[in-house]
């Protein structure tokens, strides 16, 4: 059983620019509970996880590195949290213009970012678990959904 | 087989060339990006072709990473701002 309904086909390149929606009511529900999980999220800093949305730029080179977070810290974490209330607030849309498409991608990457880092996701594709007391269970659903409708907008984007 | 992209030659405009050494910017491979997203974005950052952003990805794919542009440091660095920006593991370096 899935809590998300059938894949596929739920986003298509709108005639008028961007892309239409086609959600479930309970998925956009879901999409639009993600920022206010993420914004607190984004309070600590110190979570690997969160830690993945701000990489190095510079490695072995430690001042450079200091001085790269002073400037583009701050800018960072703004760019994460406006992408993020891009896909809140439109959560409900029937169609997103181009513009707005793009903060979903953004946003939709940055929550299998922390989700994939928590779950240790590897390569070669990592076990989902098999008993349904599995605590690890709905962020694998999470996981999973929110991979399915990236390639499905990035698939409509593209198109 | 060339992986970099193509070194554009900048016109001199005064700069102390050995100060600035061409840096590139890497992006590394992960498990969670998917391959459509990366290679969408190296299109959309770097106006690559659909062919050389599939390339670039695959090399991230296949050989862990690839180099996706260079230039001065101050460029170099908004390309990698803009790598993260969008997620992707992205690092600059001299080159070598």
């Amino acid at each position: 059983m899935t809590p998300f309904g059938p894949l596929g086909r739920r986003i298509k390149r709108s005639r008028r620019g961007g892309v239409e929606l086609r959600l479930p009511e309970e998925e956009r529900e879901f999409l639009r509970s993600l920022a206010p999980e993420m914004r607190e999220l984004l309070g600590t800093p110190d979570d690997p996880a969160i830690g993945r949305l701000f990489p190095p730029a510079y490695v072995d080179d430690e001042d450079h590195q200091t001085a790269y977070r002073l400037l583009a810290g701050t800018e960072l974490m703004e760019s994460h949290l406006a992408a993020l209330e891009v896909l809140e607030t439109s959560a409900d849309a029937e169609r997103l213009d181009e513009e707005q498409a793009h903060a979903w991608m953004r946003a939709l990457n940055e929550v299998r970012l922390v989700l994939g880092t928590r779950l240790d996701v590897t390569e070669e594709g990592t076990e989902r678990p098999t008993s349904r007391n599995d605590p690890r269970l709905p962020a694998f659903a999470a996981y999973d959904y929110l991979s399915q409708l990236q390639g499905e907008l990035i698939e409509a984007l593209s198109g | 087989m060339a992986t970099a992209p193509t070194e554009v030659r900048e016109p001199d405009i005064g700069e102390d060339v050995r100060e600035d050494r061409p840096w590139v910017v890497i992006v590394w491979n992960d498990p969670i990006n998917l391959m459509s997203y990366v290679t969408f974005v190296l299109q959309k950052l770097f106006g690559y072709s659909l062919e050389k952003a599939t390339k670039l990805m695959l090399d991230v794919h296949h050989k862990g990473k690839a180099v996706v542009s260079s230039g001065p440091r101050e460029k170099a660095e908004v390309d990698v701002f803009r790598l993260h920006e969008h997620g992707l593991w992205a690092t600059m370096q001299h080159d070598e």
